[in-house]
């Protein structure tokens, strides 16, 4: 049997169902990939390699039993270590959590565990999923697989490296302003932030809440797919799950085709700070388009160029405020309680301690957007920003099907270049902020390698709430005509490790 | 809009409870100063009448059916404690000695 880790989610689920690998053996395999290649590339914080054993053998058994497996029955996953997970450690890639182990599960832990997905460990992660690099986490960068001296994005970098390292087929995001489709971006994997409020955020480490959102990571749009199909869809304990059937991606994914679309270019994603090698690839994409048989406009969203000064403003403000919990009273890090300290001592310097620079700066942001007299200038012009670029949405979707935008302005970028320069590193998010301000959907897939340096660059299509299909329609059209121009998937021309 | 001083850090450190160091204050006051000259750019609409977003879903008021579940026993709840006694979380005193 050919090695099982270079296989497709969908081909190891199917591997699994008739017989011809267990689910036991699948996962032995990639958690010996784990062992081989993770030092150097630090995708995981925490391998669980007794519960992935245990949840494998239970599908290997339940198929024994004849019983009918869904999907990605038996299919490994690296889990974002923002999801909680009952009885194995989780971090949020803070040392306020160290050793912290929680009590519940996730809604999504939950989901996958029920579809008898295979949860091999936790992935690294900017702290708090602040950050663009996963260099804010406390406990170390992650590497990214086509060059370990380059950044494998963030937040969300252990994940995106976990993919292109082939540790795993499957992976879990959460995307706030870009963390799931700019790492999918600079390591040549596919990324989609669902319509807000369609993945549950229960048990998901609040950072900014109107914004978090959970989604799938995968190699192929198909198996992405499959992994959406899985965790979204209303849940109670979220109050702001849309109560609403999910969009069938799966068949969208199956089903690829741009013929007869209108697709729009958005006039506002290029210029400086572009990197030619990307933009190259970008408007390879939008030819590809047309040759597909869409018709291709150029569409203007003004309001777009403000959105990132509106989401720095926004992000930090409700930061500011979910990370009160944070209080050193009922878990999580206690510092200097010697008895001689009072509560709020304590809490302020185990806030010290326990917080990383980025999140320190946030906080303090969003302290200061917040508090009295500059509330109306900061906050309130930001929140007024949010509606404009949710109008510049509905005036494009009102003209066109979907939108596409490089993913990012540049390739990854080398690890320690933009790490004390926050407005640089910020502006990685240029193009996935608005999406995340108005809480559409938008997927970020491979469109080829940039010409100066090798290095992957992602395709972003955007999509209106609750037409998450049109992503997995479009996207798996484009990904077949690349493939078939390429001869292989991009992701096999990823260095040896 | 005016610039963030020190001592403004010093202050919003306070009011966020994180006990910075004379050097993080010196460094955040720069860093702050310049991400807040960035994104001072939103006043630009200020003035103009549009309805603020605080939320991409309208939604308000969502409840669930109030049935009783099962929750977490005291134990899993205490297990994440930095410190307990009787059941309950031990904090360090809230209150002055007098």
């Amino acid at each position: 049997m050919a090695d099982l880790t270079r296989l497709t989610a969908a081909e190891l689920a199917a591997a699994v169902a008739d017989g011809t690998a267990s689910s036991v053996e699948v996962t032995e395999a990639h958690l010996a990939r784990v062992e081989e290649v993770d030092e150097k590339v630090h995708a995981f914080l925490h391998v669980d390699r007794e519960g992935a054993l245990a949840q494998a053998k239970a599908v290997d058994q339940r198929r024994a039993a004849g019983e009918r497996l869904g999907p990605l029955a038996g299919v490994p996953l690296a889990l974002k270590d923002i999801f909680t997970t009952e009885g194995v450690p989780t971090t949020v890639g803070s040392k306020i959590l160290e050793g912290w182990i929680p009590p519940y599960d996730a809604t999504v832990t939950r989901r996958l565990k029920e579809a008898g997905v295979v949860i091999l460990g936790k992935t690294n992660m900017d702290e708090f999923a602040m950050g663009s690099s996963t260099e804010n986490s406390a406990y170390g960068p992650t590497g990214n697989p086509w060059d370990l001296t380059r950044i494998p994005g963030g937040s969300g970098g252990g994940s995106s490296a976990s993919l292109a390292s082939f540790q795993a087929p499957l992976a879990i995001g959460t995307d706030t302003g870009g963390s799931i489709r700019q790492p999918a971006a600079v390591t040549g994997t596919v990324g989609v932030k669902p319509t807000y409020g369609g993945v549950s955020r229960y048990g998901m480490v609040a950072f900014s809440s109107s914004l978090d959102q959970g989604g799938p990571c995968a190699r192929t749009v198909l198996d992405a797919a499959l992994l959406h199909e899985v965790i979204a869809g209303h849940d109670p304990l979220d109050s702001t799950s849309i109560d609403a059937p999910v969009p069938d991606v799966v068949a969208a994914a199956r089903n690829g085709s741009v013929e007869g679309m209108r697709i729009g270019v958005v006039r506002e994603f290029r210029g400086e700070g572009y990197q030619p090698g990307v933009v190259r690839r970008f408007d390879e994409s939008v030819e590809l388009l047309r040759e597909l048989g869409a018709e291709v406009v150029e569409v203007s969203c003004p309001s777009f160029d403000l959105a990132l000064a509106a989401y720095y403003l926004i992000a930090p403000s409700e930061c500011s405020s979910n990370l009160a919990r944070f209080d050193a009273m009922r878990y999580g890090l206690r510092i200097g309680d010697d008895g001689t300290r009072s509560a709020e001592e304590v809490t302020s310097l185990t806030r010290e301690a326990g917080f990383g620079p980025e999140v320190k700066r946030r906080v303090m942001l969003g302290t200061y957007a917040l508090s009295s007299g500059y509330y109306d200038a900061y906050y309130g012009s930001a929140q007024k920003v949010r509606t404009l670029v949710s109008r510049d949405f509905e005036r494009a979707f009102a003209d066109v099907d979907v939108l596409v935008s490089p993913t990012t302005p540049t390739t990854a970028f080398p690890i320690g270049e933009r790490a004390d320069d926050p407005m640089a590193m910020y502006r990685a998010d240029l193009c996935t902020i608005p999406v995340n301000l108005a809480g559409n959907a938008a997927m970020s897939l491979p469109c080829g390698l940039a010409d100066e340096d090798g290095l992957p660059v992602g395709l972003q299509i955007i999509a209106p709430a609750m037409a998450d299909d049109r992503l997995y329609r479009v996207g798996s059209a484009v990904e077949a005509a690349f493939q078939a121009r390429w001869g292989h998937p991009i992701i096999e021309e990823v260095p040896a490790l | 809009m005016p610039g963030i001083t020190r001592e403004e850090v010093a202050h919003l450190a306070r009011l966020a409870r994180l006990e910075l160091s004379a050097e993080e204050l010196d460094h955040f006051a720069g860093q702050l100063d310049d991400i807040i000259g960035a994104v001072a750019r939103v006043s630009d609409v200020a003035a103009q009448d549009v309805p603020p977003t605080s939320h991409p879903l309208p939604l308000t008021n969502v409840m669930r059916p109030d049935e009783v579940r099962q929750g977490l026993t005291p134990a899993q709840a205490l297990a994440g404690a930095p410190a307990q006694e009787q059941q309950r979380f031990k904090v360090p005193q809230i209150l002055g000695e007098e």
